[in-house]
This record gives structure tokens, sequence and C-alpha cells, in this order.
């Protein structure tokens, strides 16, 4: 499982939708499963199954009619889609909604179905841009387990995520990109571990503080009113803090991708 | 970009069938309501204009204002069926189901998505043209000797007003701005083709106007024909219009549709 991280902007979807063979490869090249993006999209798009940032389900059909529909798109014998669609409704646990018409169906339901629809092609490769966004926390679980998985099938799954968590628990490997450029690539802890360190300390802004870090050549960076100090051994740094800075208001915990995240795009707003 | 790109023969795949089975599909699930209009809308305009107002109305080349009107009824059926399918039908699908995005995630491409939009667009003026010929008929206003070859000829005209339609959908801003080909295209030919009046009753520079611009005077033309039992050779220069500008237009429009969407 790869995950593309990066603020808005940064290109994922781009990344996404070259990959897909949707949008142009205006630079370099792009090879999928051994072949040319730009002269075998046809070939490549057959081994893809695709869950886009927005739903886009058809209105028009209900869940059963949706799979169905979409499963002709792929040449796939109406018989054999018949078995597999059924199978696909059980696997995202749609089976009560069979008939039922895709706007009547929950946020949850809607991001579930068009994981199913994704699958009806047995893909090779599943590409998730943002595949939780909205979801409350049973529906992710959800998703998340699904792709476990599909993952322990052998299917190549890359995602693009805003939620760390998400990335972090789900993926091998990873990159954090930013203005189209791959800034930090490899697995979550590894890249945690370079980046910041295991854990980080957190405590309250002022001016002997920071003096009395940097006495100690410890590494870490100012946010407004908090000060995070990054590092291997939090208790080490908390216990100086606490007995040579007589620092009071203190907590340590362990880093996450966020951290790295923020450290390395920055904390400015994007747009 | 350069223009000649817009020219480029685009690559379709019998993918463009399955979008076509798709929209029929969607098409059947209404078939009760869908198929109604085109019973409905000729007996309409034939009470109301044909026996109505053509009571007032001297024969038209030897022909009863009824008999003249009901060919063009057609040809009006055949512009607005698949010119609506391809504007506001496309675009809500292209646009606001994103329809085409989730179609393009598969093997097809958005060359076959549009050669199949364009193709169910001239099968619904197909359908159109197949119901109201026995509904005309049934007034006796039809010489049926020819009147099947309508059918076939509905799809080729249909297919031009299909690619006019999605030229319009590939170029409009937003759903609003399609009222702006309809008000001073669509509508203009819709009274101005030979289709209530002769076109010789227009000065002669509107009249080589229609004839140079506006597709349906050709294709009132030839469907009068065939509803009259004529098979005239100047049918030919109208058949070959239609031809050359529908095939120079589905190139063109599915273009002009790639260019919108692939970014």
């Amino acid at each position: 499982m790869f995950g593309f991280l990066g603020p808005n902007g940064a290109g994922k979807t781009t990344v996404m939708r070259m990959i897909q063979c949707v949008s142009p490869v205006t630079s370099g090249s792009l090879e999928m499963f051994g072949m040319d993006a730009t002269s075998h999209p046809r070939e490549i798009k057959s081994l893809m199954g695709v869950v886009p940032q927005e739903n886009n389900l058809d209105i028009d059909f209900t869940v059963h009619e949706n799979l169905m529909v979409y499963s002709r798109y792929y040449d796939i014998p109406r018989e054999k889609a018949k078995e597999r669609v059924d199978e696909l409704l059980d696997f995202v646990q749609l089976k009560d909604k069979k008939d039922t018409m895709t706007e009547n169906l929950s946020g949850g339901m809607k991001r579930r179905l068009i994981l199913a629809r994704a699958l009806v092609n047995q893909p090779r490769m599943l590409i998730l841009d943002e595949p939780t966004v909205g979801l409350d926390p049973q529906a992710r679980h959800l998703i998340w387990d699904r792709l476990r998985l599909l993952k322990k099938q052998g299917v190549t799954v890359v995602l693009t995520s805003h939620y760390l968590d998400e990335v972090e628990k789900l993926c091998d490997r990873l990159v954090v990109m930013d203005n189209g450029k791959i800034l930090v690539e490899g697995s979550p802890s590894s890249v945690i571990e370079k980046y910041v360190g295991s854990g980080i300390v957190e405590a309250e802004n002022n001016p002997e503080l920071v003096e009395c870090l940097n006495r100690k050549e410890a590494s870490y960076e100012i946010i407004g009113d908090l000060v995070h100090i990054y590092t291997d051994d939090p208790k080490h740094i908390t216990e100086y803090l606490t007995m040579v800075c007589s620092v009071s208001k203190i907590s340590a915990r362990p880093a996450t991708l966020e951290d790295v995240f923020l450290k390395i795009t920055g904390r400015r707003l994007r747009e | 970009m350069n223009l000649s790109s817009y020219f480029e023969i685009p690559k379709i795949s019998s993918g463009s069938y399955k979008v076509w089975q798709r929209n029929k599909d969607v098409f059947m699930k209404d078939s009760k309501l869908n198929f109604l209009p085109p019973f409905i809308e000729p007996v309409l305009y034939l009470i109301a204009l044909g026996f109505g107002l053509g009571r007032f109305v001297e024969n038209i080349d030897g022909v009863p204002y009824a008999e003249f009107i009901a060919p063009a009824l057609i040809s009006i059926s055949v512009m607005y069926a698949s010119f609506f399918e391809c504007s506001y039908g496309s675009y809500v699908r292209m646009y606001y189901q994103k329809t085409f995005d989730a179609i393009i995630a598969t093997p097809l491409t958005i060359e076959d998505v549009i050669a199949g939009e364009l193709l169910w667009g001239a099968t619904r003026s197909m359908i159109n043209a197949t119901v109201m010929i026995p509904v005309i008929a049934l007034f006796g206003l039809i010489d049926l000797r020819y009147s099947l070859l309508i059918i076939p000829f509905a799809f080729l005209g249909g297919l031009l007003f299909a690619a006019i339609g999605m030229c319009f959908t590939a170029v409009t801003p937003n759903i609003m701005s399609i009222n702006y080909p309809v008000l001073l295209f669509i509508t203009p030919m819709f009274l101005f083709s030979g289709t209530f009046f002769p076109l010789n009753a227009l000065p002669v520079i509107i009249q080589y106007f229609a004839i140079a611009f506006l597709p349906l005077t050709h294709v009132v033309n030839v469907i009068r024909s065939l509803g009259y039992g004529i098979l005239e050779f100047s049918l030919l220069f109208d058949l070959v219009w239609i031809m050359v500008v529908c095939t120079i237009l589905v190139i063109l429009s599915i273009n002009m549709i790639k260019k919108r969407l692939v970014v």
C-alpha cells in the first residue's frame, strides 16, 4: 500500500489522474504494468480500479444497476458480472440496498459502493483519492478493513489522504509532495524517525525555556505559544526541562506523520 | 493550441456502443413517458396548424397546408430530439452527474464517450421519426411509398444536430448559456427553414443564407420529398450537404469536448 501526501494543490490528484491515463503526461514518461501510459491507456485502465475524490455514481441507476452498467464498460460477460456484483455487494455490505437509487444512499454507503465499483474488473491496482473524506468512524473503519483485505489478496493500493493517521495505519510506503516535487519518501515509521525523531515534547513558550533549549542544543520549533521539541529520548528531555529549566507545564507524546507533514511542508495555509 | 488539432480524426472504439447502451437503459426506464411526446406533439400541431390555421391557407404547390407541414413536424422533432439530448442532456451528464468522469476511468476513452452520446442523440431523433410516421399516416398526410426511408435519414439528420448540440456543450460556460444557441440558432431554424411556409416566400438573400447555413432547411427538403413520395435528383445536394457538415461537426465536437475535459 502506497500513500501520496501533500498539502492542497501539491499535485497529488494530478499524479493520480496521470496514473489513471486521464490526464496527459506532459514531460518525462510514465509506465504502468510495464506499458507506457500515453500509448496503452485502454490496456492499463482495464487493470486498474479507481475511487475518485468526488462521488460520481450514476444517479440514473440503482445500486445493482450501477455495478452492472460499469461491468459492461469492462466487457465483462453478463452472467459473470452478475456473480461478481453479488460478491462485491456482500464485500461492502450493501446487499440490502441493491435496488435503492444511489441518491438515497448515505455518504458512507456511496463511498462503499464506489469502492465496489472500482473492483468489478478485479484490478491489479486500486487507486483511491481521499477515500474516507467526510465519513463517520464506523464507515472509515469498514473501508480500512476492506482495503487491508484487498492488500492481502495481492492488490496494489495507492491512496492520497489528508487524514494522516489513516496513511500511518495503512501504508507501507509513502511520499510527501509539494509543488509537484517529492520531498520525502519511505515507510511511515522511517520517515517519522528521520524527520522528527520518535517522540515530541510539548512545552509552553517562554524566553527562559528557549534559552535553556539552546544551551542543550536541542532540536525544537516554536509554534505560537507552544514549543515542540523533537527527540528520540523524550524521557531525558522531560527530566532535563523540569530539573534544569524548571518548566512545569510539559507533555510528551509519540511523533506522528502529522508532525513530519507540518515540518516539511510548513504551517502556512494553502489554497 | 493549433487549429488542425480540432480536426484530427478521433480514435473511437466499440466502447462507444456501451455508452449508447447506458443512455438507452436510462431512456427505457421511463419509456412510457419518453415515447409520449412524439405521439402527442404531431397530433396537437396538426390539429392547431394543419387543420385550424390550414383552413385559411391556400394550397402550397398544390398541396394542402396540413400535408405541407406534416414532414416539417418530423424534421423539427429530429432536430429537437438530438440537439437537446446532446446539449442540456450531455451537459448535465458531463458537469453535474460526472458520468463521463466515471466512464473514462474504465478502458473507454473520452472519444468513445462523446461518440456514444452523439449516436444516442441520433437514435432519439430516429425514435421520434419512427413514432411520428404512423401517427401522421393515420391522418392520411404522408405517402407511404418512401416513408420508411425517413427513418434511417432521421438518424443521419439527428447525428448532425447532435454534433451541433455537443459543440455548444463544449463551449458553454454554464447550463443557462445553452439558452443562447436555442434562441439564436434553433428557434430561427424552426421558423425559417421552409417549415411552416415555403422558403421562396423569403427575400432571396435570406433563402441563400438558409441553404448555406441552416441545416434544418436540408433536412426538411429531404423529409418533405420522401413524405410526398417523390425521389428527386436535387435531394442528392441536400444529402451531400448534410453528410459533409455532419462529418466535420462530429469530428469537431469530439475534439472540442476533449479539449474541455482533458487537463
